[in-house]
């Protein structure tokens, strides 16, 4: 077996100590557990326009069919009850399905149709969502979920550690099955669908198929995901959480992070995720403090600022470092 | 026969709506047929178009606009967002694709969604100026109102159940001369040949002497144009502008675009009108909650089964 590249190691590292350091609470847990949830939705998509070469633009969908399965299969509201972690097993379950399903009748489409297709399956879930407000509550979203049981201990809300530990024990999970399933027979069928679709084909490998797997790999990490930002959260939010922005968030972690690239996606997790709930709100009480962030100017809240930093950070990576932060070391040297 | 009237009303209303589509799906279609790039930040240039427009006619002042100087207005704004708008999508090509020419198509889509960003962002500042037209700036974020130039008077008669207004007239006088007016370029000119041909090979195209770095920025300022154009009879049809209406309305147009066949400008304005009239009568005949979800089923459906789009040409992927 290869060795777990030293970027990753560290990663792991670094992330497992880094609450020791950082007190009980506060605004670090939201970011951190944040960048967990999107760190597994970007394996995901990681899977699916890295690997695979295949344009996305509706993780947030996947991401959204994960929380809202977790929620009506856990929560007390609905008759199944079936607990956190068989919630998580049977969540995974349906988002391949729900991926494979997705893939049959769109993966003949040649890549921006097929990005299309994913942008309306995405636009056509959150309307469902929003619309069938008898099952999905609504705006009001689907509360409250169970807590994750080991044994008689239960894991409390408000134990912001508890949660980070167990956010980046699924994303170890997800990576070691991402770099598993990476240089398995239908990991190798992806890179070579991604390379060269026709002598792939003319090696025998079957490209709807393996495009498939490929999908449902990637709708499944996703859905992880959702339902553990929606066990998070003791809520599945409202649909609107799980809009294209997101699918967006998701795309920019995977580029900028490098395509391709499991430890590129963990890095691109930490910048664009960072950015959004860690910088941007340290700023704003930054302002706040020093009394400049009065409502009546638009250009003195930082939040206002959001859109225009995070646009000018992807024009300015696909710029500088057009093949991500972390790029893919190329297959075979370092074996 | 009351159905008939309701059923003329949707298709009046649908039409109309579609031709809009149609100004700002010409501006994807051609981007996308010379650079293969879906440009996110088409729509919300639309936007800015839009409050460039109402700034513009801030500047002259809120009166009471009525006949001649209404019509002179709709004209200033016109020329004014359609300038603003060519020159901004030129300027965005430059800055954001233009050193991309060379990279992989995904990165070009990254710095799109970039300048996307910060296209919206710069609408949510503009909502801020201290303006009338924008309530003092005092809620940047807030939708605005987009006064009524152009009067909502039924020319069919007050009797008559079915609504054809001015508005209407707007529309289709904007956009049909427009439409003409370009498949002339493309099809008559010069700049036209060569836009086609760096559409069709742009090494080639190279090769045989055309500067296509200038046809690419041509196309832009084109597109932009038209953009701009679609911005002012949009807010004039509507009355109602926010820094966020860009999302909806590049969605809509990239659909249709998509939905005709990406890179055929017939296609895109087919699409546009069938994206229109499926919008109308979905809001009518079925619930409007529910008319988002129809238009996108409509266009999966489609592609499954004519992948390259109703008027596209291009096969499809060997495999």
């Amino acid at each position: 077996m290869r060795r777990v590249p030293v970027p990753i190691l560290a990663y792991f590292a670094v992330m497992a100590a880094l609450p020791l350091f950082m007190g009980a609470s506060g605004l670090f847990y939201d970011a951190f557990q944040a960048i967990f949830v999107f760190s597994l939705v970007g394996l995901g998509l990681n899977v699916v326009t890295g690997f695979t070469g295949l344009l996305n633009l509706g993780m947030a969908a996947f991401m959204a069919i994960g929380a809202y399965t977790f929620a009506i299969l856990t929560s007390d509201i609905y008759p199944f009850q079936i607990g956190f972690w068989w919630g998580i097993l049977a969540t995974v379950a349906i988002g391949a399905v729900a991926g494979f399903l997705l893939g049959a009748p769109t993966l003949g489409l040649s890549g921006d149709y097929l990005a299309i297709v994913t942008m309306g399956f995405g636009e056509i879930t959150l309307d469902v969502l929003k619309n069938l407000d008898a099952v999905t509550k609504g705006t009001q979203g689907i509360n409250p979920l169970p807590r994750p049981t080991f044994g008689s201990w239960s894991l409390d809300l408000q134990e912001e550690r508890g949660w980070y530990w167990l956010l980046l024990g699924f994303v170890l999970l997800a990576v070691l099955a991402v770099r598993r399933l990476e240089r398995s027979r239908s990991g190798r069928a992806w890179l070579s669908i991604r390379e060269d679709a026709l002598a792939s084909q003319c090696m025998g490998i079957p490209p709807k198929l393996t495009k498939m797997i490929a999908f449902a790999t990637g709708s499944a990490l996703a859905a992880l995901g959702g339902a553990l930002f929606a066990a998070l959260l003791s809520s599945t939010g409202e649909p609107a959480s799980y809009d294209f922005q997101v699918s967006i968030l998701a795309l920019c972690i995977v580029i900028v992070g490098g395509m391709g690239s499991v430890a590129g996606t963990l890095v691109g997790a930490v910048v664009m995720v960072g950015m959004n709930s860690l910088v941007l709100v340290k700023l704003a009480d930054w302002a706040g403090a020093a009394g400049v962030g009065n409502a009546s100017n638009v250009l003195a809240s930082p939040n206002n600022w959001k859109y225009l930093i995070f646009g000018l950070a992807l024009i300015l990576v696909v710029r500088l470092k057009p093949d991500g932060l972390l790029p893919p070391r190329l297959e075979g040297s370092a074996s | 026969m009351e159905w008939v009237d309701f059923f003329l009303q949707q298709l009046i209303t649908g039409l109309s709506n579609g031709m809009i589509i149609a100004l700002i799906a010409i501006g994807y279609t051609m981007v996308y047929g010379i650079i293969e790039l879906i440009n996110f930040a088409h729509g919300d240039l639309f936007m800015l178009g839009a409050f460039l427009a109402l700034t513009v006619l801030g500047a002259f002042g809120l009166g009471d606009w009525s006949g001649a100087s209404a019509w002179a207005a709709v004209v200033i704004m016109l020329i004014a967002s359609a300038g603003f708008c060519g020159a901004l999508n030129w300027g965005v090509d430059r800055l954001a694709y233009k050193p991309l020419r060379n990279a992989s198509k995904l990165s070009l889509l990254v710095s799109a969604i970039g300048a996307s960003f910060i296209l919206v962002n710069l609408g949510l500042f503009w909502g801020g100026l201290p303006m009338d037209v924008f309530a003092g700036g005092v809620a940047a974020a807030a939708p605005k109102d987009f006064p009524a130039l152009v009067p909502n008077t039924n020319l069919l008669g007050d009797d008559s159940l079915v609504q054809f207004t001015p508005k209407d007239v707007l529309v289709w006088a904007v956009t049909v001369p427009l439409m003409i007016g370009l498949t002339w370029i493309v099809t008559r000119t010069r700049l036209g040949k060569a836009m086609r041909a760096t559409a069709q090979n742009p090494v080639a195209a190279r090769l045989m002497g055309i500067d296509t770095d200038r046809v690419i920025g041509a196309t832009f300022l084109i597109g932009g144009a038209l953009g701009g154009f679609a911005s002012v009879i949009y807010s004039l049809y509507n009355n109602t502008i926010s820094f966020q209406m860009g999302y909806r309305a590049g969605m809509d147009a990239f659909t249709a675009a998509v939905l005709g066949g990406i890179g055929s400008m017939p296609g895109a304005v087919t699409g546009a009108l069938v994206i229109g009239l499926v919008r109308s009568m979905s809001d009518a005949y079925l619930e409007t909650r529910w008319t988002n979800t129809i238009v996108f089923g409509i266009l999966v459906l489609i592609l499954i089964f004519r992948p390259s789009g109703l008027l596209g040409s291009r096969a499809k992927e060997k495999v």
